[in-house]
């Protein structure tokens, strides 16, 4: 797909606001991801950015598993991924290329602990899994699971819900 | 439009064959270094693996200024500034790590610090943290499994935090690999062929795993051919130099192929694996490969399949038939485990190695699943489906 650069840059932003706050939602409607940030000590942030300087989102993870977005710069995060290219994040967040497959196509860098980003990388997948279309999810993840329908549309409904009355997503500072 | 993309990077000097010590006096002169400093283990000089060197610099009325040769089997920041200030004390300019893993872990993190001032390991610890080349670091291998020798990788003990720290950076990749069969003619049987299924198992995932790419396939195909005509030939006959070369070079060839293309599912267990129950990484390579390639197999089969060229040979390829080659690279596999455990006692299941008890397998579970190579795995591995590959494994 053609887009221009600012087009894209514009997209990336947005799609870096709904992915946060979608992961922001999922940490209070979904069990399973709250137990992957739970993993995290309390404090524990999360940056994902594009060279050289964004756009992104900082997380941070508190009581035990809830995430919330925080300002801040990147460079306070414990782990920090980033994106090699505004190109590269718009192939992931245009879901022409999974999450797995831009590591693998080295497209972006994890500067922090692996395991950490591991469990991020769960986390997006499972995310993404819930809230997306099954055909695009597909593309996302390397394996879509069981998820039945009736789960997916439940837990979706709550994230979206949580999106849409804008509880969440509002930045701590 | 083709979508594939890949990076490839190895600008390590290998230096190997027939009297490749020798080299050495001259290839450290060319890059400007006169004062380079030994970094070993006890193993190594008791095995009298440093005269040949010694010897090799006394040929080129060469100096070595300093040996460390305190390494431990897992190297702590402790050992590396006691390794940067002896380095310093002599006035080197250049280290040669002669050793395995631990060893040259060692000789990279004690780059870092040497070449970059102070004593402060951390500040250059993740990825990408050193704003400069670093000194001239040669690498000697003394087993045939790591390739250590080629990766911009270190991994560091702290012992006072109990983490394992790792460090990633172009400038720690060595200046040059020496590859000298003399180095690893000793390499007692057990240790060869576990460090032997090592470089197996380094080829194969590379070359099965997400990140594959066309430069990475080559040097694993060649990895493979090598390892596959030459291990138990070496176990056969321990001082056949042929023999033990051509396994030095597979496995610089394995390391070459999976630092550019990762590592998946046998590298995610046998890390946990060797983590829970402390066993040696090699042997948990040789535990895991036919179990993770049949697990694997679903996703991308048809590609494991084409391994059975470089395994088998020609004549056994040619006589498969496609949908065959899978089965028949596995059954391959598994037969050279069987000849392993002939040759040289290394066990084929969990409950082969005496060390593992099945209550330990959900540790070695979770402990997999957060593992940074589970990622580059080619099918996706949740809780349950790496506990089915551990109790397939278990025998």
């Amino acid at each position: 797909m053609m887009l221009p650069q600012a087009g894209k840059r514009a997209y990336v932003a947005t799609m870096m606001g709904v992915i946060s706050r979608a992961l922001v939602a999922a940490s209070r409607s979904d069990a399973r991801i709250r137990n992957e940030f739970a993993g995290l000590r309390d404090g524990y942030r999360i940056a994902m950015t594009v060279f050289p300087s964004g756009p992104g989102f900082l997380l941070e993870v508190h009581d035990g598993g809830l995430v919330d977005r925080v300002a801040g710069a990147d460079d306070s995060a414990d782990l920090i991924i980033r994106f090699k290219h505004l190109d590269h994040a718009w192939l992931v967040f245009s879901f022409q290329e999974g999450t797995a497959r831009a590591f693998a196509n080295d497209r972006m860098i994890a500067d922090g602990e692996v395991s950490d980003a591991i469990r991020l990388v769960r986390c997006l997948n499972r995310m993404e899994t819930l809230i997306l279309p099954r055909l695009i999810a597909r593309r996302a993840v390397k394996d879509y699971g069981d998820l039945g329908l009736p789960e997916k549309s439940v837990t979706a409904a709550r994230i979206y819900a949580r999106l849409a009355a804008g509880f969440v997503g509002r930045k701590r500072s | 439009m083709s979508r594939t993309y890949y990076e490839f990077y190895c600008p390590v000097k290998t230096i190997a064959g027939h009297k490749a010590l020798e080299h050495i006096p001259y290839e450290l002169s060319a890059l400007g270094a006169r004062r380079p400093m030994i970094i070993t283990d006890a193993g190594v000089r008791k095995a009298g693996l440093l005269a040949p060197v010694e010897a090799a610099f006394a040929g080129a009325e060469t100096a070595i200024p300093a040996v460390f040769d305190d390494v431990p089997p897992d190297s702590s920041l402790q050992t590396v500034r006691h390794a940067a200030a002896l380095y310093r004390q002599h006035g080197c300019d250049a280290i040669i790590a002669i050793g395995g893993g631990s060893v040259i872990d060692t000789s990279k993190a004690v780059n870092i610090l040497v070449s970059l001032g102070g004593d402060d390991l951390l500040q250059y610890s993740g990825a990408h943290n050193l704003p400069r080349p670093l000194n001239t670091l040669f690498v000697v291998p003394t087993t045939s499994g790591t390739g250590s020798e080629v990766t911009m990788v270190a991994v560091i003990s702290d012992p006072e935090r109990e983490v394992k720290i790792p460090f990633t950076s172009y400038f720690l990749m060595p200046d040059a690999a020496v590859l000298d069969p003399r180095m690893t003619l000793t390499l007692p049987a057990r240790i060869t062929a576990m460090t032997g299924m090592d470089a197996m198992t380094h080829a194969v995932e590379a070359y099965t795993c997400m990140a594959a790419n066309p430069i990475s396939d080559a040097y694993a195909t060649a990895a493979i051919t090598r390892i596959s005509g030459n291990l138990l030939t070496a176990l056969d006959r321990p001082d056949d130099a042929d023999a033990r070369l051509e396994l030095a070079q597979a496995s610089t060839m394995a390391g070459i192929a999976f630092s550019n293309s990762m590592v998946g599912l046998v590298h995610a267990l046998g890390h946990s694996l060797g983590a829970v129950c402390h066993l040696p990484h090699g042997l948990c390579m040789n535990l895991f490969l036919p179990y993770a390639l049949e697990y694997n197999r679903a996703i991308n089969g048809a590609r494991i399949g084409e391994l059975l060229l470089p395994l088998a040979g020609a004549e056994v390829y040619a006589a498969t038939p496609a949908e065959q080659r899978t089965d028949r690279v596995i059954d391959t596999i598994r037969s050279l485990r069987d000849a392993l455990h002939e040759r040289a006692g290394l066990p084929r299941t969990l409950q082969e190695t005496g060390s593992v008890q099945r209550d330990q397998l959900d540790a070695i579970a979770d402990r997999a699943l957060d593992d940074g190579a589970i990622i580059f795995n080619p099918r996706e591995a949740d809780r349950t489906q790496l506990m089915a590959v551990l109790e397939s494994a278990w025998g």
